[in-house]
């Protein structure tokens, strides 16, 4: 009897976790099917579409590849994610450290601050900000998104290395100054290192954040061989009202399945700096 | 003894023998941060809120302040108020959908199973992908010919035949039709939260002690009753800053709606970020998009308010 009802209990239990992974990834197995299916076979409303009906091709691939500006997206992507990357760590470390050192006081108040800024939203920001890059000359150039994509990875990664901080014991730093480093030096040799996985998970948040961000980039560039990756295919891949759809799922999934492998192996570290961050 | 400046410092100082500039070295490290934020942040949040006030467009940028016109013209428009009403009608219908459903998702994550790595990268993918382009995959699992669900229920009798339940055209036009388009935008929508919610809910679940539940057990309570008195009472801050979170978020973002029906049909799926944007961007008129943009701002600030007691409140405890 109880046995009986641990195995109604698995079973439920894979139903459920079934389901539920069922539902996140359909859309990707959808893009795997449509990046591989010939036309034909892809624009056939009778036949079961969830298989292969006819041989599959890489067609789509190729299209993708060498008659659209895919790769140019790619590389936007690639730039302007480094960038960013760059300027949060430059900006976000020192600061964290700070935060994570000395602050008492003014550590919650800044902690509020950074919270506040989620709630002026790019939806709030993004008409001021379109005139102040056009009155830069930045219009049209990868350089508005380099200088504006910091200001949500700055307050999430302070946030983030905040936590990785706190649990590097400070006796280590000051058994370091002992030793004639300065506070600096000290920062720079023996808490940086310690904190390398840190520093690792900001560099793939920032990144992820930055190639995922949609709104900045619909707005301030149109020219097509300046898009990144998260515009350029949706927007760029229809053709007048024609949707070619083949490359345009190959572009949506080439673009998806590198950067969610590499975020989800970052999760867990993602969560534990995020609740060190709130618990303290 | 060394004043350490206005910093405030109330812990111990450096070991004695060190020289050290604390608190002048303190506010150098992070002067940059406050500074960008301020800068960029800032600067347009004013001036968000004087161009909501002036008459300014692309066409003709000098600021005039022309004072609350602008949102009395908003108000006026019709598709600015169904905007504003399924603004909330999506954003509460998401993510009380979100709230139940990664409720479940994360009782089921935290057995131990074989295949959980793999259950667990499948669960989240929605959240890891750029979104713009996970939804770009429901556009075409929503197409009017070419659909799977479709296909699906087509197979199962349910459509497309004579007499069927769902009628006898052969499509169901997910994204043609006002009520199902909103349906068919909330679903994306929750795919696209889900994860988030499931890991935050997931979190609040391994913080409840285990000794608890075990002692209520041994007491004989009801896997029910261990619910309703244990879990949900000692989650229900966590489920309640994530679906405040949520609302933030979806009173904020616009990717889903624009890439799938860009407001349409007939604005039934508009909501106030994407009426920003055709308003202020693609129409011009900075001053109305910037004041239709400012409209949900005093409900943002409201939600912040609770979201920062609430954390406050479970920081005590």
């Amino acid at each position: 009897m109880a046995r009986a009802r641990k195995i109604l209990g698995r079973g439920g239990l894979y139903t459920v976790i079934g389901g539920f992974a069922l539902f996140g990834a359909f859309p990707f197995y959808w893009m795997v099917i449509a990046t591989f299916k010939r036309d034909h076979d892809l624009f056939n409303p009778v036949a079961n579409p969830f298989i292969f009906n006819e041989p599959p091709t890489l067609d789509h691939l190729r299209l993708l590849l060498f008659d659209t500006h895919f790769v140019t997206y790619v590389l936007n992507t690639l730039w302007v994610g480094l960038a960013v990357v760059a300027i949060t760590l430059a900006v976000a470390v020192p600061a964290a450290y700070s935060l994570a050192r000395w602050a008492r006081g003014w550590g919650e108040t800044l902690g509020i601050g950074i919270f506040l800024t989620y709630l002026v939203p790019p939806t709030i920001l993004f008409i001021p900000l379109s005139r102040f890059a056009s009155a830069l000359g930045l219009q049209e150039s990868l350089w508005s998104l380099i200088l504006i994509y910091p200001t949500f990875t700055i307050p999430f990664c302070t946030w983030l290395l905040m936590g990785f901080f706190k649990t590097i014991p400070k006796d280590i730093e000051e058994q370091a100054m002992i030793d004639g480093l300065s506070r600096l030096g000290a920062m720079f040799w023996v808490v940086l290192p310690l904190g390398i996985s840190g520093l690792l998970t900001v560099v793939v948040f920032a990144f992820t954040l930055s190639m995922h961000e949609f709104i900045y980039a619909l707005t301030f560039i149109s020219v097509s061989a300046k898009k990144t990756v998260s515009i350029g295919v949706p927007t760029e891949l229809v053709r007048g009202d024609v949707f070619q759809w083949g490359p345009l799922m190959a572009g949506a999934l080439i673009a998806s399945i590198p950067v969610a492998a590499v975020y989800t192996f970052f999760l867990d570290r993602f969560i534990a700096g995020f609740t060190m961050g709130a618990v303290k | 003894m060394r004043m350490n400046g206005k910093a405030g410092i109330a812990e111990p100082g450096p070991k004695p023998g060190i020289r050290d500039h604390s608190g002048q070295l303190a506010l150098c490290m992070i002067a940059p941060a406050i500074l960008y934020i301020a800068a960029l942040i800032g600067f347009s949040f004013v001036m968000a809120i004087l161009y909501s006030l002036s008459d300014v467009t692309t066409g003709d940028p000098t600021l005039r302040i022309v004072g609350f016109q602008n949102f009395g013209a908003i108000l006026d428009n019709s598709v600015f108020r169904l905007a504003l009403k399924n603004t909330f009608f999506f954003a509460f219908t998401s993510q009380i959908l979100v709230i139940l459903l990664s409720r479940i998702a994360a009782t089921a994550l935290m057995k131990e199973f074989r295949g959980k790595w793999l259950a667990r990268f499948l669960i989240m993918l929605p959240w890891t992908a750029p979104i713009s382009l996970g939804t770009i995959g429901w556009l075409w699992m929503y197409d009017s010919i070419f659909s799977p669900f479709d296909w699906v229920l087509r197979y199962a009798g349910l459509l497309g035949s004579p007499g069927a339940l769902l009628g006898p055209m052969q499509n169901i036009y997910w994204l043609g039709v006002p009520g199902l388009a909103m349906a068919s935008v909330i679903m994306v929508h929750v795919w696209r939260l889900l994860p988030l919610a499931t890991v935050i809910q997931l979190a609040g679940l391994s913080s409840i002690p285990r000794d608890l539940l075990e002692a209520a057990e041994v007491d004989g309570a009801s896997p029910w009753r261990r619910t309703l008195e244990i879990t949900i009472p000692l989650t229900l801050p966590i489920i309640s800053i994530a679906f405040l979170f949520g609302l933030v978020f979806t009173f904020t973002d616009m990717t889903v709606v624009y890439v799938m029906t860009r407001g349409g049909p007939v604005h039934s799926t508009q909501v106030l970020s994407t009426w920003t944007f055709f308003k202020g961007i693609e129409g011009g008129d900075l001053a109305q998009g910037a004041a239709i943009s400012l409209f949900l701002f005093p409900v943002l600030a409201g939600i912040a308010i609770l979201m920062l007691r609430m954390v406050r409140k479970s920081e005590v405890v």
